[in-house]
């Protein structure tokens, strides 16, 4: 039926579909420009779910209770579950998910930089929690208004679970924090390493970031890397504060006539440095992907071949 | 490869009196594993009372387009919906 449209006139009612704020669905015409950025997005997104469970799943089986390591499994479960509602949506535009998959163990498409940086002690599980997921909240809230309907309803799903996720950390490190004085010491060091890698989630500078007026056109994104990482600077501050650790930044001061914090500048060398493949754990991260996947190979042969053998089973007694 | 596993579309019932609402999309190798992995992935929290599980591949869809000539047939019968009728306000119950 639409077909029949030359492009132009498809191209029109795409603009006026983004225009009016209406959704995008699978099977609408769509410019081949929109299709590939909004399947880069949803595939690196998916793959940060992924490998984000790595660092933390480190600490599953060292959690120091029953309590935390069953929370800690439910976190790390939900962080799988992300991945797969988004490897989901990407589908719906034509992507291939074994093909997903492969791109990401042979280096081809990237994710998050935060997932490359170590978790050294139990505190990390809680930083993560707090300034990782609080950071990754802050980014994908207004995503769930992202032009791409299955986009968004994904990350609807996915920040009601983050709130969890967000809460225990803080919950955790509350915790700590009322222990003894090393415990309290591993809770600075754990913010000290992961707050700029945190901030740099956000990606680059809204002037180093290209493409960032493209996908506002398209409103794949709703707002600049810059504002997003403002907003959560403002948001963690009082946090750390009623926490009772110090952020590692002497630059961080309230601004009263900008409304604001200010904060120091990121070391973006080390930013392109991480994504690049040369942080702490890029290696590691890919490896353990790899052999996961492989190590699997048998068990989707195995479920494959005996569907295929009830299949036939049931034709004949048919 | 021939161990690829199908692609499967979910559907969740939220609670009793409603109706299924599609959620997403999963692989399984067959049907029963297709509703065990909706039930891990799509219900991790009570979202829902019942599951259905259908082969992508054995949906038929119309475009998803509300313009698209499909619909014309219901675009133009607004005497369809309740709100074409005029009823003075004084009317209770209706
Ligand atoms: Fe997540
Ligand atoms: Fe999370």
């Amino acid at each position: 039926m639409t077909a029949t449209l030359s492009e132009p006139d498809l191209e029109r009612h795409f603009e006026g579909t983004i225009a009016r704020d209406a959704r995008i669905e699978p099977r609408d015409w769509v410019p081949e420009g929109y299709r590939k950025t909004m399947i880069r997005q949803i595939a690196q997104h998916a793959h940060s779910e992924i490998i984000g469970m790595q660092p933390e799943g480190n600490w599953i089986t060292r959690a120091p209770s029953l309590r935390r390591k069953a929370i800690l499994l439910a976190k790390v479960q939900d962080e799988a579950g992300h991945g797969l509602y988004l490897y989901s949506a990407a589908e719906t535009l034509g992507a291939d998910r074994a093909e997903l998959t492969e791109k990401l163990v042979t280096g081809r498409q990237k994710y998050s930089s935060i997932f490359n940086y170590p978790t050294l002690n139990f505190a990390d599980v809680g930083v993560i929690g707090w300034l990782v997921d609080g950071a990754a909240i802050c980014n994908q809230v207004p995503l769930c208004r992202s032009s791409y309907g299955p986009y968004a309803r994904a990350m609807i799903r996915i920040c009601k679970e983050e709130s969890f996720h967000q809460r225990q950390g803080y919950e955790l490190l509350m915790t700590m924090m009322k222990g003894t004085e090393q415990q309290r010491r591993m809770v600075q060091d754990a913010t000290d390493r992961w707050w700029w890698p945190s901030l740099m989630m956000f990606g680059p500078p809204d002037a180093d970031s290209p493409n960032t007026a493209q996908s506002m056109a398209w409103k794949i994104k709703r707002h600049t890397n810059d504002e997003l990482r403002q907003r959560f600077v403002d948001m963690t501050v009082p946090q750390a504060e009623a926490l009772g650790v110090t952020l590692p930044d002497p630059e961080l001061r309230w601004n009263p006539e900008r409304g604001h914090y200010d904060f120091g500048e990121i070391d973006w060398t080390e930013f392109k440095r991480v994504l690049s493949g040369a942080g702490p754990c890029n290696a590691e991260r890919v490896a353990h992907r790899r052999a996961a996947h492989e190590n699997g190979a048998w068990v989707r042969e195995a479920a494959a071949a005996h569907a295929a053998k009830s299949r036939r089973g049931r034709e004949k007694a048919a | 490869m021939s161990s690829e596993w199908p692609l499967y579309e979910v559907f969740v019932r939220g609670k009793r009196g409603l109706n299924h609402v599609h959620v997403g999309s999963l692989h399984a190798a067959d049907d029963e594993m297709a509703l065990h992995h909706a039930r891990d992935l799509y219900t991790r929290r009570n979202e829902g009372v019942s599951i259905w599980v259908v082969k992508a591949a054995d949906i038929t869809a119309s475009s998803p387009d509300e313009k698209d000539p499909f619909f014309a047939p219901s675009g133009d019968k607004v005497y369809r919906h309740p709100t074409f009728y005029d009823i003075p306000d004084d009317v209770p119950h209706m």
